[in-house]
């Protein structure tokens, strides 16, 4: 089943992975990933960013259709992504030690 | 090597010459805390929440105060006054409004409050409404068994209430004129919120302390600029620091983050145009009010005001956050920190957002890396008092303001004649 608006099919194999729809399940896929596993993510979709938020931007922000509505949260996940990527170099954040801060509530999508 | 010019006594603790400038105690004894319990939280306003949180008639919210063993329930009545009760119900003491758990709060709204043991019921301006076989309660009148209320008030859309019945001063009167001249900021306008909690192993005065500074800045989060930058020597100073009764502010200046060449961002901050500082564009507000950025610093930066006991409010360039620290014992709080902006109209808006309040975890999580080490360190006994720099002042007043209400309190009890 395509997930994505068939512009962006080429990140069709990371959408099952990474269209998750609350931050806390975000933040959570990437303290289970790999920095490979991250990194080709990143490296896949960094460079279409901007084209996927204007895509996401020809509908209201409260009526995205499905697959818009994914594809903005696969943004979020390369935005979380990018923590990992550009900053920190490894999944948590340096001297985080077992620090945890929970996103509890939050706007949608 | 100053930056920006400090008070004419040469330095801003000296400016607040009952501060002094030796160590400062900084005391996490579960004796001490006993004493904070009453001494602290007993006798202040405590904000626990916002006005958003009640959005119409019957709206509520429920708080655990651990600190004072209770639970409060916010409401938002018939007549659109917010009121607060203890959560406890006059029949026979069940706690009145939880869901899934009665040790985890819980929101909602209703037409009354029903008691999950025996259904007695109440309105929303907390008088009993409904009593279960009425008949069998001998003489007992529904109206004598009302909620029990606090005193709870409201002010720029946060929401207050005191365990002090009466309260020792009105709440705009506690707040005092540092933090009243921020009326008229557009608090109520940013109602898209993002909320973070978590449970942390360190006495609550810790983590407020680390969010009371930025004296950390470059030795905890060098991070927070990308490496070929990142300046081995860099220093932090603010450019504002004021005290008023037991509230505090303090205010960064400088050039701001996105003016800056690009290599001093990550890519997702340029890809984004948002960051570390929030969102590159600043919404147009209107004036702002006399309060904000009180020392007139320019380029402005952030606002940091601290409202004793636990509430911190911080202002960016078009938007805020609070953090609240509720001591759940002598060694482990919960933090509550909370994003507000305005309301999103598109999804690059909304991306602005999401980036702001990722990046904010990320180096918060930093902050709270560092607690339980605090806490474990302090916990040994070998250290009590401690050298506090300049850029520390407000932890400095913080621990002083706190130790003396302690001493206060202390001195009142042993001054009750035993009988």
């Amino acid at each position: 089943m395509r997930l994505l608006p068939p512009e962006f099919a080429e990140l069709e194999s990371f959408a099952a992975t990474w269209c998750l729809a609350t931050e806390s399940e975000r933040y959570a896929r990437r303290l289970a990933s790999s920095m490979d596993e991250m990194q080709s993510f990143y490296d896949a979709f960094f460079p279409r960013l901007n084209e996927a938020i204007d895509w996401c931007d020809r509908f209201p922000l409260d009526a995205l259709p499905n697959d818009a509505r994914r594809l903005l949260e696969l943004v979020y996940s390369l935005v979380m992504v990018a923590m990992a990527v550009e900053i920190w170099h490894q999944p948590r954040a340096v001297d985080s030690a077992a620090a945890d801060l929970v996103r509890v509530h939050e706007p949608l999508p | 090597m100053a930056r920006w010019p400090k008070p004419a006594e040469g330095s801003w603790t000296e400016h607040y010459p009952e501060l002094g400038t030796g160590p400062v105690r900084i005391d996490v004894s579960p004796e001490t805390y006993e004493l904070e319990r009453e001494a602290v939280f007993g006798r202040t306003w405590l904000n626990l929440g916002r006005v958003e949180q009640l959005p119409k008639v019957g709206s509520y919210f429920t708080k655990e105060l651990a600190v004072a063993n209770t639970s409060v329930i916010v409401v938002r009545g018939k007549d659109g006054v917010v009121r607060a009760f203890h959560n406890v119900c006059r029949h026979r003491g069940n706690k009145l409004v939880w869901t899934d758990s009665p040790s985890e709060e819980t929101q909602g709204s209703c037409r009354q409050f029903v008691c999950k043991y025996h259904g007695w019921r109440y309105d929303l301006d907390g008088s009993c409404a409904f009593v279960q076989q009425e008949e069998e309660f001998f003489d007992a009148d529904k109206q004598d068994y009302g909620l029990v209320p606090l005193p709870c008030d409201v002010w720029a859309g946060f929401v207050f209430v005191s365990l002090a019945d009466p309260p020792r001063a009105s709440l705009r009167e506690y707040l005092g004129p540092m933090i009243t001249a921020l009326d008229g900021y557009p608090f109520e306008r940013m109602t898209e919120r993002y909320d973070f909690r978590t449970d942390v192993a360190a006495n609550w005065k810790i983590f407020l302390d680390a969010f009371q500074e930025y004296y950390h800045v470059p030795a905890l989060h060098p991070q927070q600029v990308p490496p070929a930058v990142r300046d081995p020597n860099a220093a932090f100073e603010c450019a504002h620091f004021e005290l008023d009764g037991p509230h505090r502010v303090t205010s960064s200046g400088g050039a701001r983050r996105w003016t800056l060449p690009t290599e001093f961002m990550y890519p997702i901050e340029v890809a984004t145009r948002s960051g570390l500082l929030g969102p590159w564009e600043t919404p147009d507000l209107g004036a702002m009010p006399v309060g904000l950025n009180p020392g007139r610093v320019d380029p402005w930066g952030i606002d940091n005001f601290q409202i004793f006991p636990n509430l911190e409010i911080l202002v960016y360039r078009g938007w805020y956050l609070t953090y609240r620290y509720w001591p759940t014992s002598h060694r482990t709080h919960r933090f509550e920190g909370s994003l507000y902006f305005l309301p999103a109209t598109t999804v690059r808006e909304r991306v602005e957002h999401e980036v702001a309040a990722v990046v904010f975890k990320e180096f918060a999580l930093q902050d709270a890396g560092m607690l339980e080490g605090t806490q474990m360190a302090l916990d040994s006994g070998v250290l009590s008092e401690f050298p506090i720099g300049d850029q520390e002042l407000l932890v400095r007043h913080f621990h002083t303001t706190v130790a003396a209400r302690v001493d206060e309190y202390r001195q009142e009890r042993t001054e009750v004649p035993v009988v």
